[in-house]
Protein backbone atom coordinates (compact mmCIF):
# COMPACT_ATOMS: atom_id res chain seq x y z
CA UNK A 1 0.00 0.00 0.00
CA UNK A 2 1.36 3.39 -0.61
CA UNK A 3 0.63 6.47 1.31
CA UNK A 4 -1.21 8.78 0.34
CA UNK A 5 0.29 11.97 -1.52
CA UNK A 6 -0.01 15.49 0.29
CA UNK A 7 -1.93 17.87 -2.06
CA UNK A 8 -0.62 20.93 -2.65
CA UNK A 9 -2.41 23.83 -4.44
CA UNK A 10 -0.91 27.05 -5.93
CA UNK A 11 -1.95 30.49 -7.43
CA UNK A 12 -0.92 34.31 -8.19
CA UNK A 13 -3.43 36.63 -6.86
CA UNK A 14 -1.72 40.18 -7.45
CA UNK A 15 1.83 39.07 -8.27
CA UNK A 16 4.19 38.87 -10.75
CA UNK A 17 4.29 34.73 -10.65
CA UNK A 18 8.44 35.40 -9.58
CA UNK A 19 7.17 33.46 -6.84
CA UNK A 20 5.98 30.03 -8.68
CA UNK A 21 9.62 31.04 -10.87
CA UNK A 22 11.41 30.31 -7.86
CA UNK A 23 9.44 27.36 -6.91
CA UNK A 24 10.85 25.45 -10.17
CA UNK A 25 13.71 26.87 -9.06
CA UNK A 26 13.84 23.75 -7.07
CA UNK A 27 15.32 21.97 -10.19
CA UNK A 28 15.89 18.36 -9.83
CA UNK A 29 14.72 18.23 -6.16
CA UNK A 30 11.36 18.61 -7.82
CA UNK A 31 11.50 15.13 -9.33
CA UNK A 32 11.85 13.92 -5.21
CA UNK A 33 8.90 16.51 -3.97
CA UNK A 34 6.59 14.79 -6.56
CA UNK A 35 7.15 11.76 -4.79
CA UNK A 36 5.62 12.96 -1.85
CA UNK A 37 3.08 15.78 -3.15
CA UNK A 38 0.43 15.81 -5.61
CA UNK A 39 -0.86 19.35 -7.42
CA UNK A 40 -3.90 20.32 -7.13
CA UNK A 41 -4.95 23.58 -8.46
CA UNK A 42 -2.23 25.32 -9.71
CA UNK A 43 -1.05 27.15 -12.91
CA UNK A 44 1.57 24.09 -13.22
CA UNK A 45 -1.06 22.06 -13.29
CA UNK A 46 -4.24 23.98 -15.25
CA UNK A 47 -6.22 22.69 -12.76
CA UNK A 48 -9.46 25.44 -12.32
CA UNK A 49 -11.00 24.81 -8.78
CA UNK A 50 -9.84 23.95 -5.21
CA UNK A 51 -10.14 19.64 -4.32
CA UNK A 52 -11.75 19.98 -1.05
CA UNK A 53 -9.44 17.95 0.85
CA UNK A 54 -5.97 20.01 0.04
CA UNK A 55 -3.67 19.72 2.30
CA UNK A 56 -1.70 22.78 1.73
CA UNK A 57 -2.11 25.87 -0.48
CA UNK A 58 0.83 28.33 -1.51
CA UNK A 59 -0.27 31.93 -1.83
CA UNK A 60 1.75 34.41 -4.12
CA UNK A 61 0.60 37.98 -4.48
CA UNK A 62 -1.16 40.04 -2.30
CA UNK A 63 -5.55 41.00 -2.83
CA UNK A 64 -6.07 43.89 -5.39
CA UNK A 65 -9.89 42.70 -7.22
CA UNK A 66 -12.95 40.94 -6.28
CA UNK A 67 -11.94 37.51 -8.17
CA UNK A 68 -8.82 37.63 -5.78
CA UNK A 69 -11.01 38.03 -2.57
CA UNK A 70 -12.71 34.92 -4.04
CA UNK A 71 -10.35 32.74 -5.02
CA UNK A 72 -8.58 33.48 -1.89
CA UNK A 73 -11.53 32.03 0.39
CA UNK A 74 -11.68 29.44 -2.13
CA UNK A 75 -8.26 28.50 -1.27
CA UNK A 76 -8.87 28.99 2.96
CA UNK A 77 -11.96 27.16 2.55
CA UNK A 78 -10.57 23.86 1.00
CA UNK A 79 -6.49 23.81 2.42
CA UNK A 80 -5.57 22.80 5.56
CA UNK A 81 -2.41 24.89 5.61
CA UNK A 82 -2.65 28.01 3.78
CA UNK A 83 0.86 30.20 3.31
CA UNK A 84 1.32 33.22 2.05
CA UNK A 85 4.56 33.40 -0.33
CA UNK A 86 6.60 35.93 -0.94
CA UNK A 87 6.89 40.09 0.08
CA UNK A 88 3.05 41.07 -2.17
CA UNK A 89 1.64 38.45 -0.13
CA UNK A 90 2.91 39.52 3.16
CA UNK A 91 2.49 43.21 3.04
CA UNK A 92 0.86 43.81 -0.97
CA UNK A 93 4.49 44.66 -2.07
CA UNK A 94 4.89 46.58 -4.76
CA UNK A 95 1.56 46.94 -6.05
CA UNK A 96 0.45 48.16 -2.92
CA UNK A 97 2.33 51.11 -3.64
CA UNK A 98 -0.33 52.63 -5.06
CA UNK A 99 -2.48 52.13 -1.62
CA UNK A 100 -1.75 55.99 -1.11
CA UNK A 101 -3.39 56.89 -4.64
CA UNK A 102 -7.10 57.26 -4.75
CA UNK A 103 -8.33 54.25 -7.35
CA UNK A 104 -10.06 57.02 -9.26
CA UNK A 105 -6.75 58.64 -9.66
CA UNK A 106 -5.07 55.39 -10.54
CA UNK A 107 -7.55 54.24 -13.24
CA UNK A 108 -7.09 58.34 -14.83
CA UNK A 109 -3.80 57.96 -14.89
CA UNK A 110 -3.60 54.94 -16.45
CA UNK A 111 -6.80 54.92 -19.41
CA UNK A 112 -7.37 58.31 -19.66
CA UNK A 113 -4.57 61.14 -18.68
CA UNK A 114 -1.74 58.95 -19.40
CA UNK A 115 0.76 60.03 -22.56
CA UNK A 116 -0.03 58.42 -25.64
CA UNK A 117 -3.89 56.89 -25.09
CA UNK A 118 -6.30 56.41 -27.87
CA UNK A 119 -9.05 56.29 -27.11
CA UNK A 120 -9.01 56.71 -23.73
CA UNK A 121 -11.88 55.08 -21.49
CA UNK A 122 -11.97 53.54 -18.22
CA UNK A 123 -12.16 49.60 -18.70
CA UNK A 124 -15.71 48.40 -17.63
CA UNK A 125 -16.10 44.53 -19.32
CA UNK A 126 -18.77 42.54 -16.93
CA UNK A 127 -15.95 39.97 -17.45
CA UNK A 128 -12.93 42.16 -15.41
CA UNK A 129 -13.16 41.76 -11.80
CA UNK A 130 -13.41 44.81 -9.60
CA UNK A 131 -10.34 46.45 -8.65
CA UNK A 132 -10.17 46.69 -4.42
CA UNK A 133 -9.97 50.51 -2.87
CA UNK A 134 -6.44 48.99 -2.08
CA UNK A 135 -4.02 46.37 -2.59
CA UNK A 136 -4.10 44.11 0.73
CA UNK A 137 -1.93 41.69 2.17
CA UNK A 138 -3.21 38.25 2.78
CA UNK A 139 -3.62 38.03 6.24
CA UNK A 140 -5.93 41.10 6.20
CA UNK A 141 -8.79 38.38 4.29
CA UNK A 142 -8.49 35.36 6.00
CA UNK A 143 -6.10 33.48 8.33
CA UNK A 144 -3.11 32.70 7.37
CA UNK A 145 -0.90 29.70 9.00
CA UNK A 146 2.36 30.27 7.71
CA UNK A 147 4.60 32.97 6.09
CA UNK A 148 7.49 32.71 3.42
CA UNK A 149 9.63 36.10 2.89
CA UNK A 150 11.40 37.41 0.17
CA UNK A 151 11.04 39.14 -3.14
CA UNK A 152 11.36 36.35 -4.28
CA UNK A 153 11.68 33.75 -1.84
CA UNK A 154 14.05 31.08 -2.67
CA UNK A 155 14.30 27.94 -4.02
CA UNK A 156 15.87 26.96 -0.33
CA UNK A 157 12.80 28.61 1.51
CA UNK A 158 10.11 26.21 -0.50
CA UNK A 159 12.63 23.24 -0.24
CA UNK A 160 13.28 23.90 3.89
CA UNK A 161 9.50 24.77 4.66
CA UNK A 162 8.19 22.26 2.52
CA UNK A 163 10.23 19.06 3.64
CA UNK A 164 9.81 20.09 7.68
CA UNK A 165 6.26 20.04 7.07
CA UNK A 166 6.32 17.25 4.98
CA UNK A 167 8.33 15.37 7.93
CA UNK A 168 5.67 16.26 9.99
CA UNK A 169 8.49 19.33 12.01
CA UNK A 170 7.31 22.57 12.66
CA UNK A 171 8.78 25.00 9.64
CA UNK A 172 11.79 26.91 10.62
CA UNK A 173 13.89 29.12 8.10
CA UNK A 174 17.42 29.67 9.04
CA UNK A 175 18.62 33.02 9.42
CA UNK A 176 20.23 32.89 5.89
CA UNK A 177 16.86 32.23 4.16
CA UNK A 178 15.19 35.00 5.81
CA UNK A 179 14.98 37.67 3.62
CA UNK A 180 12.45 40.66 2.90
CA UNK A 181 14.30 41.26 -0.44
CA UNK B 1 36.02 45.77 44.09
CA UNK B 2 34.25 46.00 40.85
CA UNK B 3 30.62 46.35 41.05
CA UNK B 4 28.31 43.62 39.19
CA UNK B 5 24.80 43.08 38.66
CA UNK B 6 23.74 39.89 36.66
CA UNK B 7 21.65 39.58 33.01
CA UNK B 8 20.18 36.31 32.40
CA UNK B 9 22.67 34.58 35.09
CA UNK B 10 25.81 36.33 33.81
CA UNK B 11 27.85 38.69 36.14
CA UNK B 12 28.16 41.88 33.97
CA UNK B 13 30.74 44.28 35.77
CA UNK B 14 29.60 48.42 35.74
CA UNK B 15 30.76 51.82 36.64
CA UNK B 16 28.77 54.14 38.45
CA UNK B 17 26.35 55.93 36.20
CA UNK B 18 26.44 53.50 33.39
CA UNK B 19 23.03 52.09 31.98
CA UNK B 20 21.91 48.68 31.52
CA UNK B 21 22.52 49.26 27.66
CA UNK B 22 26.13 50.88 28.42
CA UNK B 23 27.38 47.82 30.90
CA UNK B 24 25.94 44.64 28.88
CA UNK B 25 27.50 46.36 25.45
CA UNK B 26 31.08 46.38 27.04
CA UNK B 27 30.75 42.97 28.69
CA UNK B 28 30.00 41.42 24.95
CA UNK B 29 26.05 41.40 25.75
CA UNK B 30 23.19 42.53 23.16
CA UNK B 31 20.11 43.80 24.26
CA UNK B 32 17.98 44.65 20.97
CA UNK B 33 17.76 48.53 19.74
CA UNK B 34 16.62 50.64 17.39
CA UNK B 35 16.75 54.16 18.59
CA UNK B 36 19.80 53.63 20.65
CA UNK B 37 23.25 54.65 19.77
CA UNK B 38 26.38 55.01 22.24
CA UNK B 39 27.26 58.24 20.39
CA UNK B 40 24.03 59.87 21.48
CA UNK B 41 21.97 60.97 24.92
CA UNK B 42 19.79 57.97 25.02
CA UNK B 43 16.18 58.29 24.11
CA UNK B 44 14.20 55.57 25.36
CA UNK B 45 11.78 55.52 22.72
CA UNK B 46 11.55 52.27 20.60
CA UNK B 47 11.29 50.27 23.69
CA UNK B 48 13.01 47.22 21.89
CA UNK B 49 15.67 47.16 24.40
CA UNK B 50 12.75 46.43 27.33
CA UNK B 51 14.44 44.12 30.05
CA UNK B 52 12.95 42.56 33.19
CA UNK B 53 14.77 44.55 36.16
CA UNK B 54 14.00 42.95 39.43
CA UNK B 55 10.71 42.17 37.45
CA UNK B 56 9.94 45.09 35.94
CA UNK B 57 9.78 45.58 32.83
CA UNK B 58 12.80 48.99 32.17
CA UNK B 59 14.35 50.29 29.10
CA UNK B 60 17.96 49.28 29.29
CA UNK B 61 19.12 52.37 27.19
CA UNK B 62 18.15 54.56 30.03
CA UNK B 63 17.65 52.66 33.28
CA UNK B 64 20.82 52.90 35.24
CA UNK B 65 22.58 49.56 36.03
CA UNK B 66 22.84 48.92 39.96
CA UNK B 67 24.40 46.40 42.21
CA UNK B 68 23.12 43.49 42.65
CA UNK B 69 20.12 43.89 39.46
CA UNK B 70 18.77 41.05 38.43
CA UNK B 71 18.24 41.62 34.68
CA UNK B 72 16.00 39.80 31.92
CA UNK B 73 16.79 40.37 28.69
CA UNK B 74 16.23 37.07 26.35
CA UNK B 75 13.39 35.40 27.28
CA UNK B 76 10.25 33.89 24.96
CA UNK B 77 7.95 36.95 26.49
CA UNK B 78 10.27 39.97 25.69
CA UNK B 79 11.57 38.41 22.28
CA UNK B 80 7.48 37.87 21.84
CA UNK B 81 6.75 41.86 22.91
CA UNK B 82 10.09 42.85 20.57
CA UNK B 83 8.42 41.35 17.79
CA UNK B 84 5.54 43.01 18.21
CA UNK B 85 6.54 46.13 18.81
CA UNK B 86 8.85 45.53 15.29
CA UNK B 87 5.63 44.72 13.63
CA UNK B 88 4.11 47.86 14.85
CA UNK B 89 6.88 50.02 13.65
CA UNK B 90 6.50 47.84 9.90
CA UNK B 91 2.85 48.81 9.32
CA UNK B 92 2.61 52.15 10.97
CA UNK B 93 5.33 53.27 7.78
CA UNK B 94 5.55 51.94 4.57
CA UNK B 95 8.11 49.73 4.22
CA UNK B 96 8.76 47.75 1.38
CA UNK B 97 11.97 46.38 1.38
CA UNK B 98 12.33 45.27 -2.20
CA UNK B 99 12.51 49.04 -3.21
CA UNK B 100 14.70 50.46 -0.98
CA UNK B 101 18.03 51.04 -0.80
CA UNK B 102 19.09 50.53 2.59
CA UNK B 103 17.61 46.56 2.10
CA UNK B 104 20.16 44.30 3.34
CA UNK B 105 22.23 47.29 5.64
CA UNK B 106 19.20 48.47 7.41
CA UNK B 107 18.67 47.82 11.14
CA UNK B 108 15.18 47.43 11.12
CA UNK B 109 14.91 44.93 8.78
CA UNK B 110 18.16 43.25 10.60
CA UNK B 111 16.08 43.10 14.18
CA UNK B 112 13.48 42.09 12.35
CA UNK B 113 15.24 39.18 11.00
CA UNK B 114 17.35 38.21 14.55
CA UNK B 115 13.69 37.93 16.06
CA UNK B 116 12.70 35.71 13.37
CA UNK B 117 10.01 37.85 12.66
CA UNK B 118 8.38 36.48 8.92
CA UNK B 119 5.10 38.36 9.18
CA UNK B 120 3.81 42.23 9.80
CA UNK B 121 0.38 40.26 11.97
CA UNK B 122 -1.12 43.91 12.28
CA UNK B 123 -3.59 45.47 9.45
CA UNK B 124 -1.22 48.03 7.96
CA UNK B 125 -1.65 51.66 7.80
CA UNK B 126 -1.01 52.89 4.23
CA UNK B 127 0.10 56.19 4.85
CA UNK B 128 0.12 58.71 2.79
CA UNK B 129 4.31 60.10 3.60
CA UNK B 130 6.11 62.61 1.81
CA UNK B 131 9.72 62.19 -0.35
CA UNK B 132 12.41 65.31 -0.19
CA UNK B 133 14.47 64.76 -2.43
CA UNK B 134 14.98 68.74 -2.91
CA UNK B 135 18.77 68.35 -1.55
CA UNK B 136 21.69 67.72 -4.02
CA UNK B 137 23.06 65.17 -1.57
CA UNK B 138 20.71 63.44 0.88
CA UNK B 139 16.96 62.62 0.47
CA UNK B 140 14.47 61.98 2.78
CA UNK B 141 11.86 59.09 2.41
CA UNK B 142 9.67 59.86 5.41
CA UNK B 143 7.75 56.57 4.20
CA UNK B 144 10.65 54.77 6.39
CA UNK B 145 11.19 56.95 9.01
CA UNK B 146 10.26 55.00 12.49
CA UNK B 147 11.04 58.46 14.81
CA UNK B 148 13.79 56.98 16.49
CA UNK B 149 15.18 60.40 16.46
CA UNK B 150 18.84 59.47 16.21
CA UNK B 151 19.22 62.21 12.93
CA UNK B 152 17.29 65.22 15.45
CA UNK B 153 20.52 64.03 18.41
CA UNK B 154 23.34 63.62 15.50
CA UNK B 155 22.48 67.10 13.79
CA UNK B 156 22.32 68.62 17.42
CA UNK B 157 25.02 67.07 19.56
CA UNK B 158 27.57 66.61 16.66
CA UNK B 159 26.57 68.44 14.00
CA UNK B 160 25.83 71.63 16.27
CA UNK B 161 23.03 72.30 13.54
CA UNK B 162 19.73 71.23 14.49
CA UNK B 163 17.95 70.16 11.54
CA UNK B 164 15.78 67.56 12.73
CA UNK B 165 13.14 67.40 14.64
CA UNK B 166 9.97 65.83 15.61
CA UNK B 167 6.77 67.57 15.47
CA UNK B 168 3.52 66.43 17.25
CA UNK B 169 2.47 63.71 19.24
CA UNK B 170 0.98 60.01 18.91
CA UNK B 171 -0.18 58.94 15.76
CA UNK B 172 0.19 62.15 14.39
CA UNK B 173 4.37 62.82 15.18
CA UNK B 174 6.61 63.44 12.12
CA UNK B 175 10.25 64.20 11.43
CA UNK B 176 10.31 68.07 10.42
CA UNK B 177 13.00 70.09 9.03
CA UNK B 178 14.07 72.98 10.51
CA UNK B 179 14.22 75.42 7.38
CA UNK B 180 11.49 78.04 6.49
CA UNK B 181 10.41 75.84 3.28
CA UNK B 182 10.61 72.79 5.32
CA UNK B 183 12.17 71.59 2.79
CA UNK B 184 15.80 69.95 3.20
CA UNK B 185 17.69 71.90 0.62
CA UNK B 186 16.72 75.51 2.61
CA UNK B 187 18.20 73.70 5.53
CA UNK B 188 21.80 73.68 7.17
CA UNK B 189 22.51 69.76 6.28
CA UNK B 190 25.64 69.01 4.61
CA UNK B 191 26.07 65.55 2.82
CA UNK B 192 28.93 64.76 5.39
CA UNK B 193 27.01 65.52 8.59
CA UNK B 194 26.99 63.01 11.03
CA UNK B 195 22.58 63.44 10.62
CA UNK B 196 22.75 62.39 7.11
CA UNK B 197 24.84 59.07 7.93
CA UNK B 198 23.19 58.20 10.93
CA UNK B 199 19.49 57.12 9.89
CA UNK B 200 18.91 52.77 10.99
CA UNK B 201 16.66 52.76 8.14
CA UNK B 202 15.96 53.95 4.21
CA UNK B 203 14.78 56.86 5.66
CA UNK B 204 17.84 59.55 5.10
CA UNK B 205 19.67 58.06 2.29
CA UNK B 206 23.29 59.81 0.37
CA UNK B 207 22.06 60.21 -3.25
CA UNK B 208 24.10 58.22 -5.48
CA UNK B 209 25.30 55.84 -3.37
CA UNK B 210 22.27 53.13 -3.74
CA UNK B 211 23.03 49.79 -4.47
CA UNK B 212 26.43 50.05 -5.08
CA UNK B 213 27.25 46.85 -2.74
CA UNK B 214 26.33 43.19 -4.14
CA UNK B 215 23.29 40.88 -2.70
CA UNK B 216 25.39 38.69 -0.25
CA UNK B 217 27.78 41.35 0.78
CA UNK B 218 25.94 43.59 2.36
CA UNK B 219 26.01 43.82 6.54
CA UNK B 220 23.25 41.35 7.22
CA UNK B 221 23.10 39.11 4.66
CA UNK B 222 25.21 36.72 6.82
CA UNK B 223 25.83 38.33 10.13
CA UNK B 224 23.26 38.57 13.21
CA UNK B 225 22.41 41.88 14.16
CA UNK B 226 23.74 41.54 17.86
CA UNK B 227 27.18 40.51 16.13
CA UNK B 228 27.22 43.57 14.23
CA UNK B 229 26.12 45.61 16.62
CA UNK B 230 28.56 44.41 19.69
CA UNK B 231 31.39 44.54 17.16
CA UNK B 232 30.47 48.60 16.07
CA UNK B 233 29.17 49.68 19.52
CA UNK B 234 30.86 48.69 22.30
CA UNK B 235 33.96 47.82 23.78
CA UNK B 236 34.02 44.06 24.12
CA UNK B 237 36.29 42.76 26.03
CA UNK B 238 36.89 39.17 27.75
CA UNK B 239 36.10 39.07 31.42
Amino acid sequence: MTSKKVKVATVSLAGCFGCHMSFLDLDERLVDLVEHVQFDRSPLTDIEHCSDDCDIGLIEGGVCNSENVHVLREFRKNCKILVAVGACAINGGLPAMRNHISLEDCLNEAYMDGIGIENPQIPNDIELPLLLDKVYPLHEVVKIDYFLPGCPPSADVFWAFLTDLLAGREPELPYELIHFD
Amino acid sequence: MTKTFEIDGKKIPYEEGQTIMQAASAAGVYIAHLCHNPQFTPHGSCKLCTVKVNGRNCSACTFPASEGQNVTNVSKELNEDREKITQMLFVEGNHFCPSCEKTGNCQLQAVAYHLNMTDNHYPHFFENREVDASHPDVMIDHNRCIFCTLCVRASEEVDGKNVFAISGRGIDKRLIVNSKSGLLKDSELDGNDCAAHICPTGAILIKRTGYSVPIGQRIYDHAHIDAVALASEGEVHDL
